[in-house]
């Protein structure tokens, strides 16, 4: 099993590779070849992960292991979290591309969009596999580069602003984490997430690393568009595809942002108190002013981008309580109860996030609109696409029994187990702000009656559309069950314990 | 040490760029410039006073050599800058053709 590992990147690289070379010569060769190859990835991760079984699996690319105990290869490592995230990515991914079918059918340069997606698709199983700090940058920038082609993948003026911003603040923080590597290879001299974290065991310098962590902080932090850093993710998000927003927002942000913020602090970093407070305070900040700027927004996609930013501020948040928790060390099952919330609402977030983008999609596929105000009574018109999408804005503003009711109410009683009174209530006060904005939508796009003039040419999107949907829509209702004791110690547990355990990590990869 | 601090005032260089600069050609060069200097930071991290190139040749032991692992990762991280800067320039022309200039305060399709 394995040697299953580095596939998780060949294949899709080598797709992109194929598609490029032979969608010339055969005709549509790309839209089946991509779907098939992303349906392979999703088998082998659910193949994985009903057989891993609570342990971690490691590849030594080119056979080139330990030495003395010392890694001298680069190493892929799958456990617990990882896989969560690789069945995240290819889920989404391959209903995203399924999706692109037909939506993406208007522009020109088909197959370049497909190469670029299986490349995307490489660089974020790339990341969440890396056990190198080195090979988890390169990773990161194939995948970021073709999110800024896909970004501007319309040539619209404003998708080739929106690009143009991405690029210039992606590039800072591809430089920021650059230097970080750098430093911390300086002192450590290995590259290795677990032999650093070995090394470091032994004592280092603390306002060294200090920096390191802020460096990384920043970085990372502008990949998952934690507020400060957030400039670039309303405009990126909503010029994209649909499709692609729906990668962006769903998966990217959390595979190179959140994800890898975690691993390093949770399984490099020995996190202090102080990275801590600014994990959670950071998470608040987003949570509170992405919803309170959501509301005032008019353009469907930009909504749903700055609603991304609130409920990104929630994990954030949930991970910041749980590291605070593991800090003072008397209240560990508050910690584990905020740590697999975060992780829970992470997966949920992807899945529902995802479905209303591609909603948002469908109601510009008809409309040619973004703008809500030109919207308006479309249940009629489009019942699946209505219906789907209310399912999902219940799910994302947590009124049960969808996903997002229940991992945002298990950050919430995390919140009260751990004394953080505040936090609670602003949790509570932001998921009715967020069924506020959501209101707004379904009212504004499905339920008002209309100043549109032409209801009655507009029809339901086709096949590949609907039935993309209607899959996540199953989703949502399904991962409700992740709340089940049972269920959730089968599936969230093993990820909750390569968190709480943080020494894991290293000590099953370097013995 | 002066190395460093010189290297750290080119990445500073870079980022004033990037910050003030309003042509977006400059801003790219000023990326560019960020870049470099972090490559040369790498650079310096595997320097050793007196070291040779690494290659190591069995029969005369004993030598000092440079640490070949930054270099490895320059090289790369050079390639991936290549394709960044390819698709910054790209960027920035098609933008030239849509909106007749390189200047970004005529760029605010995009706010709030």
């Amino acid at each position: 099993m394995e040697a299953m590992i580095p596939l998780f990147v060949a294949i899709p690289l080598i797709s992109a590779f194929l598609i490029v070379l032979l969608s010339k010569l055969i005709n549509g060769f790309h839209k089946i070849f991509a779907p098939f190859s992303l349906l392979a990835l999703l088998f082998m991760a659910v193949y994985i992960f009903t057989n891993l079984d609570n342990t971690s699996m490691t590849y030594a690319m080119g056979g080139w292991g330990l030495l003395n105990d010392l890694p001298i290869g680069i190493f892929l490592v799958l456990d617990g979290f990882s896989i969560l995230m690789l069945g995240i990515i290819n889920i989404i991914g391959f209903i995203a591309l399924f999706y692109s079918l037909s939506y993406i059918s208007k522009y020109t340069a088909e197959s370049n969009y497909y190469a670029l997606f299986c490349l995307i698709i490489a660089g974020m199983n790339g990341v969440v596999l890396s056990g190198d700090l080195f090979n988890l940058f390169v990773f990161l920038e194939v995948s970021v580069i073709s999110s800024y082609a896909l970004v501007a993948f319309g040539v619209g003026k404003t998708e080739l602003e929106a690009s143009f911003k991405y690029q210039v603040l992606g590039g800072l923080a591809s430089m920021l984490i650059l230097l970080a590597i750098g430093l911390i290879y300086w002192k450590t001299k290995t590259l290795n997430i677990a032999d650093v974290r070995n090394v470091m065991s032994g004592g280092f310098s603390r306002p060294y690393y200090i920096f390191v962590q802020v460096l990384l902080l920043t970085g990372f932090g502008l990949k998952a568009a934690i507020i400060p850093f957030h400039a670039w993710l309303p405009d990126a998000h909503s010029s994209a595809p649909s499709p692609i927003s729906a990668m962006l927002s769903g998966v990217l942000i959390k595979a190179v942002g959140i994800y890898v913020l975690i691993r390093l602090f949770f399984n490099m970093f020995e996190f202090t108190h102080e990275i801590a407070v600014v994990f959670t305070v950071l998470g608040t900040i987003s949570m509170v002013i992405g919803s309170l700027v959501a509301l005032v927004q008019w353009d469907v996609k930009r909504l749903l981008a700055y609603s991304s930013i609130s409920q990104m501020g929630y994990i954030v948040m949930a991970f910041g309580m749980g590291m605070i928790l593991l800090i003072k060390g008397d209240n560990e099952p508050a910690a584990i109860l905020a740590i697999g919330g975060g992780i829970y609402h992470m997966i949920n977030h992807s899945v529902f996030k995802g479905l209303l983008f591609l909603n948002a999609g469908a109601l510009e596929y008809r409309l040619d609109t973004r703008d809500l105000k030109q919207m308006g009574g479309l249940s009629k018109a489009m019942p699946v696409t209505s219906s789907t999408s209310l399912m999902a804005s219940m799910s994302i503003s947590g009124l049960p029994p969808f996903n997002g009711f229940f991992s945002k109410l298990i950050i919430i009683i995390a919140a009260v187990n751990g004394k953080f009174y505040i936090l609670a209530v602003l949790a509570i006060v932001i998921s009715i702000i967020t069924l506020a904005y959501f209101l707004k939508f379904q009212h504004y796009a499905f339920y008002n009656r209309t100043p549109l003039k032409s209801l009655d040419k507009i029809r339901e999107v086709p096949f590949p559309m609907t039935s993309s949907m209607i899959l996540l829509a199953i989703l949502c209702l399904a991962l409700s069950l992740l709340a089940l004791p049972s269920v959730n110690e089968a599936v969230l547990h093993p990820a909750i314990q390569v968190l709480m355990q943080s020494d894991l990590y290293s000590i099953t990869l370097i013995p | 040490m002066s190395v460093y601090i010189l290297s750290f005032v080119l990445f500073l260089v870079g980022l004033y760029g990037v910050i003030t600069r309003r042509n977006l050609i400059k801003i790219v060069i000023s990326l560019s410039i960020m870049e470099f200097s972090i490559f040369m930071i790498l650079v310096l991290v595997g320097y050793i006073d007196n070291g040779l190139a690494p290659i190591v040749d069995p029969a005369s032991g004993g030598q000092i050599y440079v640490d070949p692992l930054p270099q490895a990762m320059v090289l790369t991280a050079i390639v991936i800058g290549l394709a960044t800067t390819s698709m910054l320039m790209a960027i920035a022309i098609r933008l030239y053709r849509k909106y007749k200039t390189f200047d970004i305060r005529e760029l605010k399709n995009l706010r709030g």
